[in-house]
C-alpha cells in the first residue's frame, strides 16, 4: 500500500490517540498509568520512524534515535514504577481513586 | 557546518554545577540516615559559589560559557552552555535552595520513630536531585538532554509533595505525576517530529536549520503545550494547588519558587532560540491570553480559599500567568527593539522576584502553621503577637506579588506594563493592573486578620527557632531589594543571544 515508514507513523499516531483517550476518560489511576505507557510507546515508535526516514547517509537506519528510544524507555519505566509505588501507598490508605482529593481537607489525618 | 565549540576557561565550572548535587546525593547514601545533614553545609555553599563564579565569568567576558562534553562537537556530542539568562536562573536557584536548606536544616530530628528519622534524609536527597535537574535544564543544549532533565525534575519533585504520606498528599502527588508525565510525553513526541524534520536536536543546529512549515509548527506546539502542563498555565493548572499546599513548607517553597520555572525557561528557549521568528504573532497572543486567564481566574480562586497555603498556591498560578504576558510583547513585529527588550527584562525579573517572594511566603506560612497549629485564614486573628517576624516577611513578599514599590515585583510589572502600553496591547495592560488589585485583596485579607486584636488566651502551640524566622525575613528582603535594580533593559540577560532581544 504505502511505504513502511508511513504505516508505522500512522500506527504511532493511533497509539498516541488511544492512550490520550484512556488518560482523559478512564477514571481509575491504574488505567491512566497504562494509558500513559501507550502514549509513550507511540512516541518511541515515532522515533523509530524518524530513524528509518533519516537514514540519508546510506545506512539502513539512523542509530541516534534508537539510542534515544532506549533512554526514553528507561525513563518511562522509572516513571511507571514511581506512579505504581504511589498508587500502592494510596491503596494502603484505603482509596483507589483520585476523586476525593477535591473534598474539603480535614483537620485530622484519616487513620 | 556548525562552528567548532571552544571550551573557555570557565567551561569546567558548568560540569561542576551539574555534578556537585550528584556527589552530594552519593555522599548522603554513603553516610546514611543519621549523618545526612553533614552533607548540605558542604555542598550547598559550594554550589552557590559555582553559580556565582559562572555568572561572574559570563559578565566579565560578555560571552556565554560553553563546554563540549568529552570534547565531542555538538551535532554528535552534547554541549553545556551558560548564557546570561541561564546564569541568572542558576544563581536564583542556588540562592533559594541555600535559604530553604537553612530553614529546614536540623528540623525535627529528635523523634525516635523511623519514618520521622528517614524524612529529612529523603528530603535532602530529593532537594539535591532537584538542583541537579534544574542546573541541567538551564545549561543543556540539546532537546533530548533537556527531556531527561525534565524527567529528573519530575521524579525529584513528586515525592517531595507526599513526604508526610497522608492520603490527600498522595492523591495530589499522583495527579501531579500524571500531568507531568503527559507533559513530558508531548514534549518527547515534539522532539521526535523535530528530529525527523531536521536530523538534529542540538539547539544551535536547529536554530540555523529552522524554517516555517507544518511539521515544525506542530512539533513546537506539542512541546509548548506539554511544558504548559508542567508549568501549570491556566487550563492545565488543576494539579498545582493541592500538590503545593499539601507539601511540607520547605518543599512547597522549592516547588513553587523553582520547579515551575524550569518548564517556563524551556518554553523561552524553544520560543526565542529555536522557533523561526516573525510567524509567531498569533500563538504569542494565545499564550498571553492563557496567561491573562490564569491571572484573573486564579487570583479570584485565591481570594476564596479558606486555608493559607492553598491561597498561596493559587497565587503561584496567577503569578506564573504574568510570565506568559511577555511573549506577544517581545515577539511583535512592529514593536521597537527597546520596548521589546524592556518586556523581556520585565518577564525575567518577574520570574526571579516571584521566586524570592513566593519562597518567603510559603516558609512564612509554614512558621505560622507550626506556631498556631492550623492555617485557617479566618482564625489567624492576632498572629502578629506570636510570630511578628514571619508576618512582616509575609507582608514584604506580598508587596512584590501586588507590584507595589519598592519591590522586585513592582519593577517587573512596571516594565511589562510599559512594554504593553507601547505595544498598544491595552488588554494586557488592563490585566496587569487588575491582577495587582486582586493580589492586594488576598494579601490584605490575611494581613488584616493577622494584625487584628488577638482573641482571649492566644498562645503559641510551640516555638519556632528564630533562625527560621530570620531566613523567611531575609528572602522577603531580597525580593524587596530587587526593586532597586535600574528601570532599564538589563544587558546581562542579552549575553549570548543572537536574535532579539
Amino acid at each position: 500500500m504505502t511505504d513502511p515508514a508511513t504505516l508505522f507513523g500512522l500506527c504511532a499516531a493511533g497509539l498516541v490517540a488511544i492512550g490520550l483517550y484512556g488518560l482523559v476518560l478512564q477514571p481509575t489511576p491504574l488505567r491512566k498509568i497504562i494509558a500513559f505507557n501507550l502514549i509513550g510507546t507511540g512516541a518511541f515508535l515515532l522515533f523509530g520512524v524518524a530513524a528509518r526516514r533519516g537514514a540519508a547517509a546510506g545506512l539502513s537506519a539512523d542509530p541516534v534515535p534508537q539510542a534515544m528510544v532506549i533512554t526514553g524507555i528507561v525513563v518511562a519505566f522509572a516513571a511507571t514504577a514511581l506512579a505504581v509505588a504511589l498508587l500502592l501507598r494510596l491503596a494502603e490508605t484505603g482509596v483507589y481513586t483520585l476523586e476525593s482529593g477535591e473534598a474539603p481537607p480535614r483537620d485530622e489525618p484519616p487513620t | 557546518m556548525t562552528p567548532v565549540l571552544a571550551t573557555g576557561s570557565g567551561g569546567a565550572l558548568l560540569v561542576v554545577a551539574v555534578f556537585l548535587p550528584v556527589i552530594g546525593m552519593l555522599g548522603i547514601f554513603f553516610l546514611g540516615v543519621r549523618r545526612a545533614w553533614w552533607i548540605a553545609p558542604l555542598i550547598l555553599p559550594a554550589g552557590l559559589i559555582t553559580s556565582l563564579a559562572i555568572a561572574f565569568d559570563v559578565a566579565q567576558s560578555g560571552m556565554p560559557v560553553t563546554y563540549a562534553l568529552g570534547n565531542w562537537q555538538p551535532p554528535l556530542g552534547i554541549a553545556l552552555r551558560a548564557d546570561g539568562l541561564a546564569a541568572v536562573f542558576m544563581v536564583m536557584t542556588a540562592w533559594i535552595l541555600c535559604a530553604v536548606a537553612l530553614y529546614a536544616g536540623g528540623a525535627s530530628t529528635g523523634a525516635q520513630d523511623t519514618l520521622e528519622n528517614r524524612r529529612p534524609y529523603v528530603f535532602w536527597i530529593l532537594l539535591l536531585g532537584l538542583w541537579c535537574a534544574l542546573n541541567t535544564t538551564f545549561l543543556a543544549q540539546d532537546l533530548f538532554t533537556l527531556f531527561v532533565a525534565l524527567e529528573l525534575l519530575t521524579f525529584s519533585a513528586v515525592p517531595l509533595v507526599c513526604l508526610d504520606g497522608k492520603r490527600e498528599t498522595l492523591q495530589a502527588a499522583l495527579r501531579y505525576l500524571l500531568f507531568a508525565l503527559v507533559g513530558s510525553v508531548f514534549y518527547l513526541i515534539g522532539a521526535a517530529v523535530l528530529y525527523g524534520n531536521y536530523g538534529t536536536l542540538d539547539l544551535s543546529g536547529l536554530r540555523e536549520a529552522a524554517r516555517y512549515d507544518l511539521a515544525t509548527a506542530i512539533a513546537l506546539g506539542l512541546m509548548i503545550v506539554g511544558l504548559m502542563a508542567k508549568a501549570a498555565l491556566f487550563p492545565l493548572h488543576l494539579w498545582l494547588p493541592p500538590a503545593h499546599a499539601g507539601a511540607p513548607p520547605a518543599a512547597s517553597a522549592v516547588l513553587s519558587a523553582l520547579v515551575v520555572k524550569a518548564p517556563f525557561f524551556l518554553i523561552l528557549r524553544l520560543w526565542f532560540d529555536v522557533a523561526p521568528q516573525s510567524s509567531f504573532e498569533l500563538p504569542a497572543q494565545m499564550l498571553a491570553g492563557l496567561g491573562m486567564a490564569s491571572i484573573i481566574v486564579c487570583s479570584v480562586m485565591a481570594l476564596r480559599q479558606e486555608r493559607l497555603k492553598l491561597m498561596i498556591a493559587y497565587s503561584t498560578v496567577a503569578q506564573i500567568g504574568y510570565l506568559f504576558l511577555m511573549f506577544p510583547l517581545v515577539t511583535s513585529i512592529d514593536g521597537s527593539a527597546i520596548f521589546q527588550s524592556i518586556g523581556w527584562t520585565g518577564g525575567v525579573l518577574q520570574a526571579v522576584s516571584h521566586a524570592l517572594a513566593k519562597a518567603s511566603m510559603f516558609l512564612a506560612a509554614g512558621v505560622i502553621a507550626e506556631t498556631l497549629g492550623h492555617d485557617r485564614i479566618d482564625k489567624l486573628n492576632g498572629a502578629v503577637t506570636v510570630v511578628p517576624v514571619s508576618i512582616a516577611a509575609f507582608g514584604l513578599s506580598g508587596l512584590s506579588l501586588m507590584g507595589l514599590p519598592p519591590s522586585g515585583g513592582f519593577v517587573a510589572k512596571l516594565m511589562l506594563l510599559t512594554a504593553a502600553t507601547e505595544n498598544s496591547s491595552w488588554w494586557i495592560a488592563a490585566t496587569i493592573l487588575l491582577g495587582g488589585i486582586l493580589a492586594a485583596s488576598y494579601v490584605f485579607r490575611v494581613l488584616g486578620r493577622a494584625l487584628a486584636a488577638p482573641p482571649e488566651g492566644l498562645s503559641s502551640a510551640r516555638r519556632v527557632p528564630l533562625r527560621r524566622e530570620l531566613v523567611v525575613l531575609g528572602l522577603a528582603i531580597c525580593a524587596v531589594l530587587l526593586g532597586f535594580v535600574p528601570l532599564q533593559p538589563f544587558g546581562f540577560l542579552g549575553i549570548g543571544r543572537t536574535g532579539l532581544p
